[in-house]
C-alpha cells in the first residue's frame, strides 16, 4: 500500500492507545499491529521505519521495534 | 392444560393472542380447561382443540369483535357474547355449539354471504378462504335474500345490475402494488387488514372509510391506491385476510400451493422463518412462519415478496472462464471451469509465494458454505487470507464488543424488546434496513417506551404515525464518539450511573479511570455542541432519560461503525450500557443490528484473516492445533490480508488470486477506483455468484451460485439464532454453493468427502465451543437456537452476561474523541452519509432484479432546502456530486430530512456507484471503511460523469457471452 496510507493507518492505532490509560502504549501497539496485520504489512512498516519513518508517531516508531 | 393440545396443526389460529397470567380454569362444551388469566374464551377453547366460528378474530391481532360469528353461551349469563373478546374466568362453563348460538351464526353468515360473489370456484382464494371455511361450518345452506322482482338488492360486487346500470358500491380492482390485489367485491369489512397494519406492522397506512353499509378498506387518502399510499408492502394485511379481498398475485395466476418447507429468509439480519409454500419446484410464494422466534409471523416486503430473483433471466447457470478481462466470457463444463481455476489458483502460489491467493466469504450464504470457504484458505492454500463483508460493516462490533464484554456479539433476543423502557437507536434506521424488528420496536413504544434516536437524518422513527422520539440528536457524521462519551459524562457528573452493577460486574479500577476521564469539563455536552450540533440540552436530557427511564437498551447499525473511530464508538456504547447496569437482563443490553442474513454467522465461523471460528486467534497454538487435528493440516500462525489490505497488497503485486463466494465488492467496498485497480492487478480472479455482478468485470473465472432456495444449511441471525434453511427446490445451476467450494477445493487437492451439510455443523460443533451442542436434529426439533449452546448452555443463550461478562469483569475503555481526517473545506464543503432504503438490499444484485424497484429505481442524493437553494437546484435534477475519489451524478431529492451541510444517498445501483465517492479511510482498529463521512461537492449537471460512461463501456465489454461450443 502507499506509505502515506500505511502511516496514517498505524498513526491512527498509536492516537487511540494514547489517550489509554496506562504506560504500555508501545506494547500494546505493537501487540495490535502483530494480531491484525499480515506479515507484508508488518514488514513494509519496518523497512518504512528503517529508512526514517517519515510522518510516524513517536509511538509507532517504538511499537515497530517490538514486532 | 399442556396435554389438551393436539398438536395436529402448528399452524392453527388460535383466534387471539396468547397471554401470560395465573391459570385459570373453565369447563367449555364439557371438557375442562386451563389456560392463563386474560386468555380469551375463544383461545381457550382452541387450546382444548375446540375451534368458535369467527372471522374478524386472529391470533396475531388483538380481538376487535365485530363479526358476532363467534358468539357463545356461558351459564349465569344473559345474552350470548363474542367469545373473542370475553376473558376466562375460574368455574366458568360455556357452550359453543347450543341451538341458540348455532342459529345466530347461520344467521350472521348468511347476511355476510349475501353481499360476496359466489364465484368460489374460479377464485384465487378458493380452498384457503375462511368465508368459505364458515360458511362452511357453520351448515350455511342457503341465502333467502334475493332480489325483489322490481329491482337490486344493494350490493358491493356487482359492477352492473342487470339493467346494466352501475352499481354505485361497487369498486374496480386496485392492482397498483406489483405483489398483491385489493378487490373491494370480496371484502367482508372484518378490520383485519386494517388492524394489522396498525398492531403488527405500525404502518397505520389503511382505514376504514365511510360508515354502516358504506364501510370500505381505504389505502392512504381518498385519491391514494395502494402503490401511493404509505403502504410499505409488508404483506400484514394480506395474510390477515381471511377473504381473496387482499391476495398475492403469484397465487392469482399460479394458483394455491400443496406444500411448504419452513425455512430462513435471505434478506437482512433480522432472520426472520419463512414458509415457501409451492407446488411441485413452483414457488407460489414465501409466507411468514408464525412460530420463527426472530419474526413471530411478520415480514418485509423483501423476505415476503422479492423472491423472483431466484428465477431471473440474468442468472447465469453455467460455469464460465476467460484468460483476460477484455476477451468474452466461454461457458464451460464444470469440470473445465475448477481445473482452470484450481491450475491458476496454485500456479500464482508457486510463482508469488503462498500467501499471494485468498478468499472472501459470504454473509449470504449459509454457516456451513462459509466455514468450507476458511477452511479452503486455511487449510488448502495454506493461508490465513480469508475475510467478509462483516470487514466493511460490523468488524469495529467485534472488536469493540470482544474488549469490554469479551464476545463479539449482541447481549438479546429481538423478544427482549417487549421489556425494553427506553431505547437508544444510533446509527441506525430499523424502519428500512430492520423492517420487522422496527415494527415489534414500534409496537413497543407505542405501549409506552420512550425513545432516543442519534442520527444525522431524521429517519422514520423519529416521528412517524403514533411514534415520536422523546429526544433526537442530530449529530454532525463523524463526531459519534464525542456524542457518546458527553451522554457519559451527564450520567456520571450528575450521578446516575449504577454503582452497584458496576462495582459487582466490571473492573472497578478501570472505571475509576474511565470516570476521571469522562467527567472532565472538556466532555461535556456544552463544551461539544459547536463540533456535534447537538443542542447541549437535548443531549443531558437524553442521558438522564436513558439512566433513570427504566430498562434501556442500544440498538445500533452502520451508522455506528463505519467510521474512522468505528470500534471506539462501539466500546462508547458498551460503557454506557455498563455505567447504567443495562446488561445481563431482558429488555436491556448492546444489540447491534447486523446488516446480511449471516453477518454473524461468518463472523462466528472464522472468516475474519485473524481468527479461527468461534473468535480465537490464530496466534494460539492450542486453538490452530483443534483444526490442525481436524483437518489433517498445518495452519499459518500469521494473520492474513482483510479485504482492504487484500486490494493493496493486489496494487502492489503480492496478491494475485481471489476467490470471492456471494459478495460484489466493486460495488460494495469504497473508493471504487481503487478496488477496480486491485481486481485489475490480479492474475485469477474467481467469483461464484448468482448474477455477473459488478466485480465479475475483473473476473477470469465464474462459477454459478445457488440461491437459499436451493440448499440445506443454517443462517446466525443478529440475535446470534441459529436457523435452518431448507432446500425447497433443486439448484438450478446443478450444485449448492458448498458443493462448489467442496469441488475447488478438491480440484485444488483437498480431498474432502461432504455429502451434506450437516456433517459440515458436526465439524463446527466439535471444533467451536459455542455450537459444541448444535445439531441438526436439535434444530429439527426447537426450530431454532442461540449460541453458545453447549454443556454450559444445553437449551442456547437468549440473554448473555446474565450473571457475569464472558472475559470476566467488565472492562471501561476510554473514549477519546478523534476528528476524522475526511474534513469538509471550500472544495468539498458538505458531508455525504449514505444508508440504505426498504426495498432495496445492499447492492441491489437480487432486489434490483425484483418488482421491488417500482419503489426505488435509482439512487437519489437528499439534499437540504437551504444547500439545494444555494446551488441553484431544483427537485429532480441531474446533479453532479464529487469528492477527492470520485465524481458521480445522480438525481437531486430535496428535503429537510437531512439537516443543512450534509447530504444523503443509497448505494444499491451500479449505474449510480455512490462508491466511487466514498474515500479509503477507515477505522482504526479493523480497517472498516468510513462510509459514513465524505467531504463532497454538488453541483448542476447534465447526465452522466466521464467516469459512469467509462465504467459502464468497460462492464457490456466484460459481459459478452460467448455460446458454449457444440
Amino acid at each position: 500500500m502507499s506509505p502515506e496510507k500505511m502511516v496514517t493507518m498505524a498513526n491512527q492505532i498509536a492516537t487511540f492507545f494514547k489517550s489509554q490509560p496506562g504506560t504500555d502504549q508501545s506494547d500494546r501497539i505493537a501487540a495490535h499491529l502483530s494480531d491484525f496485520w499480515d506479515p507484508r504489512m508488518r514488514a513494509q512498516l519496518q523497512s518504512y521505519v528503517s529508512e526514517g519513518g517519515k510522518g510516524l508517531d513517536a509511538l509507532v516508531l517504538e511499537a515497530a521495534q517490538k514486532i | 392444560m399442556k396435554d389438551l393440545i393436539i398438536p395436529w396443526d402448528a399452524d392453527r389460529d388460535f383466534g387471539t393472542p396468547a397471554k401470560e397470567g395465573k391459570p385459570v380454569t373453565l369447563t367449555i362444551d364439557g371438557f375442562e380447561v386451563t389456560v392463563p388469566e386474560g386468555t380469551s374464551v375463544m383461545r381457550a377453547a382452541s387450546e382444548a382443540g375446540m375451534q368458535i366460528p369467527k372471522l374478524c378474530a386472529t391470533d396475531s391481532l388483538e380481538a376487535f369483535g365485530s363479526c358476532r360469528l363467534c358468539v357463545v353461551e356461558i351459564e349465569g349469563r344473559r345474552g350470548t357474547p363474542a367469545s373473542c373478546t370475553t376473558p376466562v374466568a375460574e368455574g366458568m362453563v360455556v357452550h359453543t355449539q347450543s341451538q341458540k348460538v348455532k342459529k345466530i351464526r347461520k344467521g350472521v353468515m348468511e347476511l355476510y354471504i349475501s353481499d360476496h360473489p359466489l364465484d368460489c370456484l374460479t377464485c384465487a382464494a378458493n380452498g384457503d378462504c375462511e368465508l368459505q371455511d364458515m360458511a362452511g361450518m357453520v351448515g350455511l345452506r342457503d341465502v333467502r335474500y334475493e332480489a325483489p322482482q322490481t329491482g337490486g338488492l344493494a350490493n358491493h360486487f356487482e359492477a352492473r345490475n342487470t339493467s346494466g346500470e352501475a352499481n354505485a358500491e361497487w369498486l374496480p380492482k386496485d392492482d397498483s402494488n406489483p405483489y398483491f390485489t385489493y378487490d373491494p367485491a370480496k371484502c367482508i369489512v372484518c378490520s383485519r387488514c386494517v388492524r394489522a397494519c396498525e398492531e403488527v406492522q405500525g404502518t397505520f397506512a389503511l382505514t376504514i372509510e365511510g360508515r354502516g353499509f358504506g364501510s370500505r378498506v381505504s389505502a392512504g387518502a381518498a385519491n391514494d391506491s395502494f402503490l401511493t399510499s404509505d403502504c410499505v408492502s409488508c404483506g400484514a394485511c394480506v395474510q390477515a385476510c381471511p377473504t381473496a379481498t387482499l391476495q398475492e398475485k403469484s397465487v392469482i395466476e399460479l394458483g394455491t400451493p400443496e406444500r411448504s418447507v419452513v425455512t430462513t429468509c435471505a434478506y437482512c439480519g433480522v432472520g426472520c422463518s419463512f414458509k415457501a409454500e409451492l407446488n411441485g419446484d413452483d414457488l407460489v410464494r414465501m409466507v411468514p412462519y408464525k412460530h420463527g422466534k426472530a419474526n413471530r409471523g411478520h415480514s418485509c416486503v423483501k423476505g415476503r415478496f422479492a423472491y423472483g430473483y431466484a428465477t431471473h433471466s440474468d442468472r447465469i447457470l453455467n460455469p464460465m472462464i476467460r484468460d483476460s478481462i477484455d476477451q468474452p466470457w466461454k461457458e464451460v463444463s464444470w469440470d473445465e471451469a475448477l481445473s482452470f481455476a484450481a491450475t491458476k489458483m496454485r500456479g500464482l502460489q508457486e510463482t508469488y509465494g503462498r500467501r499471494s491467493i485468498g478468499v472472501i466469504t459470504s454473509s449470504r450464504c449459509t454457516n456451513e458454505e462459509t466455514y468450507l470457504v476458511q477452511k479452503l484458505a486455511r487449510g488448502v492454500f495454506g493461508n490465513n487470507n480469508t475475510d467478509t463483508c462483516a470487514r466493511v460493516c460490523h468488524s469495529p462490533t467485534g472488536y469493540g464488543l470482544g474488549q469490554t464484554f469479551g464476545t463479539s456479539a449482541g447481549t438479546q433476543d429481538f423478544d427482549s424488546v417487549e421489556h425494553t423502557d427506553v431505547v437508544i437507536v444510533i446509527g441506525a434506521n430499523p424502519t428500512d434496513g430492520h423492517p420487522v424488528f422496527a415494527s415489534r420496536l414500534k409496537k413497543r413504544l407505542r405501549a409506552g417506551a420512550q425513545l432516543i434516536v442519534i442520527d444525522p437524518r431524521r429517519i422514520d422513527l423519529v416521528k412517524s404515525a403514533h411514534i415520536k422520539a422523546a429526544h433526537h440528536l442530530p449529530l454532525r457524521p463523524g463526531t459519534n464518539v464525542s456524542v457518546v462519551t458527553s451522554l457519559a459524562h451527564v450520567i456520571v457528573t450528575e450521578g446516575l450511573m449504577d454503582e452497584a452493577f458496576i462495582r459487582e460486574r466490571c473492573d472497578w479500577e478501570e472505571f475509576q479511570e474511565y470516570a476521571e476521564f469522562v467527567s472532565d469539563p472538556r466532555h461535556s455536552p456544552e463544551a461539544n455542541e459547536m463540533l456535534t450540533g447537538v443542542p447541549a440540552e437535548e443531549l443531558r436530557k437524553a442521558a438522564r432519560l436513558f439512566a433513570t427511564g427504566g430498562n434501556g437498551a442500544i440498538y445500533y447499525g452502520l451508522g455506528v461503525t463505519e467510521h474512522s473511530q468505528g470500534s471506539t464508538t462501539v466500546m462508547g456504547i458498551a460503557n454506557l450500557a455498563m455505567l447504567t447496569g443495562n446488561i445481563g437482563r431482558k429488555g436491556v443490553g448492546v444489540n447491534p443490528l447486523r446488516g446480511q442474513n449471516n453477518v454473524q454467522g461468518s463472523c462466528d465461523m472464522g472468516s475474519f484473516p485473524h481468527e479461527l471460528p468461534g473468535y480465537r486467534h490464530v496466534k494460539l497454538p492450542e486453538v490452530r492445533e483443534i483444526f490442525e487435528k481436524a483437518w489433517g493440516v498445518e495452519i499459518d500462525p500469521e494473520p492474513g490480508l482483510r479485504i482492504p489490505n487484500m486490494l493493496d497488497a493486489a496494487v502492489d503485486g503480492t496478491f494475485k488470486g481471489l476467490y470471492c463466494q456471494g459478495e460484489d465488492i466493486l460495488q460494495s467496498d469504497p473508493d471504487t477506483k481503487h478496488v477496480a485497480a486491485g481486481l485489475a492487478a490480479m492474475e485469477c480472479v474467481i467469483v461464484h455468484d448468482l448474477f455477473l455482478n459488478e466485480t465479475a468485470n475483473y473476473a477470469h473465472v465464474f462459477l454459478p451460485g445457488s440461491t437459499f432456495l436451493e440448499k440445506d444449511g443454517t443462517f446466525t441471525n443478529a440475535e446470534r439464532r441459529i436457523n435452518r434453511v431448507r432446500k425447497v427446490m433443486a439448484p438450478r445451476n446443478g450444485y449448492a454453493d458448498w458443493e462448489v467450494t467442496q469441488l475447488l477445493a478438491n480440484a485444488m487437492g483437498a480431498g474432502w468427502h461432504y455429502t451434506h451439510p450437516s456433517q459440515i455443523m458436526e465439524e463446527i460443533a466439535a471444533t467451536t465451543p459455542g455450537f459444541a451442542n448444535v445439531t441438526y436434529d436439535m434444530l429439527e426439533e426447537r426450530g431454532s437456537v442461540q449460541w453458545p449452546c453447549n454443556d454450559s448452555a444445553p437449551d442456547g443463550t437468549p440473554l448473555m452476561h446474565v450473571d457475569g461478562f464472558v472475559r470476566g469483569k467488565g472492562r471501561f475503555i476510554v473514549t477519546e474523541y478523534v476528528a476524522t481526517d475526511e474534513r469538509t473545506g471550500p472544495r468539498f464543503p458538505l458531508l455525504l452519509t449514505t444508508g440504505r432504503i426498504l426495498s432495496q438490499y445492499n447492492v441491489g444484485a437480487q432486489t434490483r432484479r425484483t418488482a421491488n424497484s417500482v419503489w426505488h429505481e435509482e439512487d437519489v442524493l437528499e439534499i437540504h432546502p437551504h444547500d439545494a437553494e444555494n446551488r441553484g437546484l431544483n427537485d429532480g435534477d441531474w446533479v453532479r456530486l464529487a469528492s477527492r475519489s470520485g465524481e458521480t451524478t445522480l438525481r437531486a431529492k430535496i428535503t429537510d430530512r437531512v439537516s443543512p451541510g450534509v447530504v444523503y444517498t443509497t448505494f444499491h445501483h451500479p449505474d449510480t456507484q455512490a462508491n466511487v465517492i466514498t474515500t479509503d479511510f477507515s477505522d482504526w482498529a479493523t480497517n472498516c471503511p468510513e462510509y459514513k463521512v465524505t467531504a463532497v461537492q454538488v453541483a448542476p449537471s447534465n447526465g452522466p460523469s466521464e467516469w459512469q460512461e467509462d465504467y459502464n463501456a468497460q462492464a457490456a465489454q466484460s459481459r459478452r457471452i460467448l455460446p458454449a461450443a457444440e
